[in-house]
């Protein structure tokens, strides 16, 4: 049975009132490479911070070796960290910045001699124990910081985006050196990373995290055949997310026709249903054939070809495949039911809470939206808006409150967008039109497709 | 677009008339009798004039004492102003700045005028406390902002080694601030060698500084020897700048 | 704790900074001739000053007239000088931009006294007579490094391809220069200007040795002159005062502007 090193138990973490970290829970086995994987700001960061002890959890607790962490400072961790640019000390050479960590323990000078040659050696780094720091390339650096860590024998040794200062090449050398380190140390690698590939290449157990939430946590193959929800799948690899719904026992509709599943989920259950673009077979069988669909775009991406095609039905696909089909061509194509993933919806509709102002109108997001309703004014009310009820324009002055374009889903025939609010709230909004991450947007409401506003805890 | 180094021409020739030309005057003055012909006497009388030598050592004591004293209370402010758990605002750091943008005439006065109001006597001690209070944000400011800038996972990681935050502040912070302190140094200890009027408003006219009396031989018109006396002070600041490696950067961190 | 002792230090520093400063500026609500005594509440001194009438002092005025007409006419000058040394000075390579930039560096790190006494031995050499425009040329002397250096920056952070861009598009090097150049280094320009004039401001050595015996005054060597007489005429403790209270709004409104830039950029960037 694996032993547990690090244990995080209902941590939450926020800044300046801003939630980063909500509700973690998490433990590390002794010996794992574990990576810590999100987008910016998703709060990786922050929690290998706590782990080394420069950030403490608002809420929650942290073990390590079963023994709480909290009030034990940085210095008297046995952790040790890798950081994001190194964090070299300039005015030292390789070899002092290497005996910091021992030199402050008061380890006998030989000793130390003894661990550094070992280190250096073990970074393939031997003969530059006199050089200045700064003269070093950025693959060197990488490796000195990473001895400078383990020389002093931690437990567990933190990695902060080790390699994003890399260039490719490099980046894939060193991926290979790191894990083949991880093999003879034998010690625990908390890895944190936004680069799914590097996640994939290097763990043994992946966390992907959004929004200060652990979205799912896995063996790299778990992750990629079997996303939890869209973010997953969307971050991980390339795939094809579509609206769906449950039609029968492991029968799901989408892309408007029917499949057979391995998912049994309740009949009628409205799911996202995710494809890998490798998961979608050519054939030349109209027996075997579940759809048609035209070639619209092929694209060679090295290995295998790349393909866009519109289905029957008015749905865009992505397929790969390592035999390109001609532009235009008509193609029949099959889904195994084994590489359908299913997946519950997180979400039907927006939710938000506000307050009447008038009849014609409602305080919502810090902006008073012109909404025809039968309640009092200053009722709290809870309003639904289907995702295709929000209406996004270019110009900011035409919106009631503007929003930010924070995360992008093409579900085969249309958008589904993440938009931050000013006041911090996000919405969900469906829509045809194209926008990319970042753009500042206009926020509207569109009574006419169905908004339902009810009194509050009713 | 090489073509456009030739911009730097102008300026080139002005620099060489009113910078460099004018050091070389200063020089041939300086080895010169009042008849032009070449002499050592100059700088020899230097070395003889027992009120020069005093004067000088007298300056050179209170330019160090002054820059020791601007360290000790400076570097913790400026710790202090570049530590985002200390201080968040901006405008802490511009009062500290203000007071290099007021004629430090106008402030040597008000502070020899408030300490004869208090009816402190005017001397030694009075001149080191104006000194500091004219030289103070000189150098508070440049290492202010090498600490400012400097990047904070540097002391993390040397508390991630084992270091306590005390050890790490004296291993790696203080090192890696020199640049800063340096430039705050230049930027003390020289201007005070070389202050004239200053000390006079601060002493009573007790206690002169080197600037004084070369201000006092060029105004008599003894041009020789105050152009002796001004290539002396011209070698310290050599000496100084020496001390620290960077002096563009130096002077950059005053920017 | 630790917060509190810092705030405290911090404070107390300041306090001791700005007694000196704050003395003058409560002296200049009195009549008073005599600083430090108190006789009653009143803005005589700053009728004084702003109408210009005092009593046998009128040559404050002057002095007060000379020290912005000095400032004003050498940050121009320094500006104009240096934005071009600038760019010239951007696209000179090895030896000879070191040897121009150490050469910038020079005014900046002599003392006053040694920059004030090698061009008072200048212009006796060339035996040029000294007064307002030997005062503006050393002016321009040590103005000129500060705009250089606030410029380069400028010109090291441009995307070197702009002026090139500006040239594809059909722009003669003139305007190249005029539409895109000079809008981009404005920034610097601007603040090498401040330091200009600052520095003239508050320049006091330089201009002791340089202005002659025409018996031209800044405010500078007014006080110097005015201090060695053993008194301080009253009407400069509210000049103080405005000077002081200009500074400080200056400064802070820059800085507000360089805050918003930044945030600008922020979410430019975002």
């Amino acid at each position: 049975m694996a032993q547990k090193i690090i244990e995080f138990k209902h941590v939450s973490k926020s800044f300046d009132g801003k939630s980063v970290l909500k509700d973690i829970n998490l433990y590390v086995n002794k010996g794992e490479f574990i990576t810590l994987l999100g987008p910016s700001g998703c709060g990786k960061t922050t929690l290998l911070r706590m782990i080394a002890g420069f950030l403490e959890p608002d809420e929650g607790e942290l073990l390590l070796d079963g023994k709480p962490l909290a009030g034990i400072p940085p210095h008297e961790r046995p952790l040790n960290t890798v950081f994001q640019r190194y964090a070299l000390f300039p005015h030292l050479d390789v070899y002092d910045n290497i005996a910091f960590g021992l030199k402050l323990k008061k380890v006998p000078q030989d000793e130390i001699d003894k661990r550094v040659r070992r280190v250096l050696k073990l970074v393939a780094m031997s003969d530059y124990e006199d050089r200045d720091v700064e003269t070093l390339s950025g693959g060197q650096q990488q490796r000195i910081a990473i001895a400078r860590a383990i020389v002093n024998q931690p437990k567990v040794l933190l990695l902060d985006e080790p390699l994003a200062a890399l260039d490719l090449k490099m980046r894939k050398d060193m991926q290979i050196e790191l894990k083949e380190m991880h093999r003879k140390l034998g010690i625990t690698f908390i890895y944190v990373t936004h680069d799914q590939e590097e996640a994939l290449t290097l763990s043994d157990t992946i966390v992907v995290l959004n929004e200060g939430k652990i979205q799912q946590i896995g063996t790299p193959t778990d992750i990629y055949n079997e996303p939890v929800n869209c973010f997953v799948a969307d971050f991980i690899g390339e795939s094809n997310i579509l609206k769906g719904r449950m039609t029968g026992k492991r029968r799901v509709a989408f892309i408007k026709h029917e499949f057979d599943c391995v998912d049994d989920f309740e009949f009628d259950e409205r799911v996202d249903v995710v494809i890998r673009p490798e998961d979608i077979y050519f054939t030349t069988d109209p027996a075997k054939c579940q759809f048609k669909a035209k070639v619209n775009t092929c694209t060679f991406k090295g290995v295998h070809y790349e393909m866009w095609v519109d289905t029957d039905t008015g749905y865009e696909l992505m397929i790969q495949d390592y035999d390109p089909y001609p532009v235009g061509s008509e193609v029949m194509l099959y889904i195994d039911p084994d590489d359908i993933q299913v997946m519950h919806k997180e979400r039907l509709c927006n939710t938000l809470y506000g307050k009447v102002k008038d009849e014609e109108t409602i305080t919502l997001l810090d902006g008073d939206f012109p909404l025809p309703n039968s309640f009092e004014s200053g009722t709290e009310v809870k309003v639904e808006i289907p995702f295709d009820a929000i209406d996004l324009m270019d110009n900011l002055d035409d919106g009631v409150v503007d929003g930010e374009v924070h995360f992008i889903l093409y579900k085969g025939n249309h958008y589904h967008l993440t938009i931050k609010t000013d006041d911090g709230n996000s919405l969900w909004v469906d829509t045809n039109d194209i926008w990319d991450k970042g753009d500042l947007v206009g926020i509207r409401l569109l009574p006419e497709k169905g908004i339902k506003i009810t009194k509050k805890d009713e | 677009m090489s073509k456009r180094s030739s911009w730097s021409i102008p300026y080139v020739v002005f620099l060489v008339l009113f910078v460099v030309l004018p050091l070389v005057l200063v020089l041939m003055y300086a080895f010169q009798d009042g008849t032009g012909h070449f002499t050592l006497k100059n700088i020899g009388k230097f070395f003889t004039d027992k009120d020069a030598l005093s004067t000088f050592a007298v300056s050179v004591e209170v330019a160090l004492e002054n820059t020791a004293i601007c360290i000790l209370l400076g570097y913790p402010a400026a710790w202090i102003l570049s530590n985002k758990k200390y201080n968040r605002s901006a405008v802490t750091i511009i009062l500290f700045i203000m007071p290099m943008w007021i004629n430090a005439l106008m402030r040597t006065l008000a502070t020899a005028q408030l300490f004869t109001m208090l009816g402190i006597s005017l001397g030694k001690g009075t001149l080191l406390f104006g000194m500091v209070y004219d030289y103070l944000p000189f150098m508070i400011y440049p290492i202010y902002n090498v600490l400012n800038k400097m990047d904070k996972s540097y002391a993390e990681a040397a508390v991630d080694l084992g270091a306590t935050p005390w050890k790490a502040f004296w291993k790696v912070t203080v090192p890696l601030s020199m640049p800063g302190v340096m430039s705050g140094v230049l930027m003390v200890f020289m201007p005070t060698v070389s202050t004239f009027a200053i000390s006079e408003f601060l002493t009573n006219n007790k206690i002169k500084l080197f600037g004084t009396i070369i201000q006092e031989n060029i105004n008599s018109s003894a041009w020789n020897y105050g152009a002796a006396l001004a290539f002396i002070m011209l070698i310290i600041i050599g000496l100084t700048s020496l001390l620290s490696k960077d002096k563009e950067q130096a002077e950059g961190a005053l920017i | 704790m630790k917060k509190i002792l810092a705030k405290v230090y911090i404070w107390i520093l300041l306090i001791i900074l700005y007694a000196p400063l704050v003395f003058i500026a409560v002296c200049s609500f009195t009549e008073s001739r005599v600083l430090g005594s108190w006789s009653g509440f009143s803005f005589k001194l700053y009728q004084n000053l702003l109408t210009g009438i005092m009593p046998g002092e009128a040559s404050l005025i002057d002095a007060v007239d000379n020290t912005l007409f000095i400032a004003l006419i050498s940050a121009v000058l320094s500006t104009l000088l240096g934005t071009v040394a600038a760019i010239g000075i951007y696209n000179l390579k090895g030896k000879y931009r070191k040897a121009v930039l150490f050469a910038n560096n020079i005014p900046m790190i002599n003392p006053d006294i040694i920059t004030g006494v090698s061009l008072f031995l200048l212009f006796v050499f060339l035996h040029f007579s000294q007064g307002m425009v030997t005062v503006i040329l050393a002016h321009v002397t040590f103005g000129t490094p500060y705009v250089v250096l606030s410029v380069m920056p400028r010109l090291q952070q441009m995307n070197p391809n702009i002026y090139e861009a500006a040239l594809d598009l059909g722009a003669t090097p003139f305007q190249a220069l005029r539409k895109v150049l000079i809008p981009e280094l404005r920034p610097g320009m601007a603040s090498g200007f401040i330091l200009a004039f600052t520095m003239s401001l508050d320049d006091f050595a330089v201009t002791f040795f340089t202005r002659g015996t025409v018996g031209l005054d800044t405010l500078s060597t007014y006080i110097y002159t005015d201090a060695r007489k053993g008194g301080l005429t009253p009407e400069l403790r509210p000049l103080m005062t405005i000077i002081f209270l200009v500074i400080l709004v200056l400064l802070l409104v820059i800085n507000i502007r360089k805050e918003k830039q930044a945030k600008k950029l922020q979410y430019i960037k975002k």
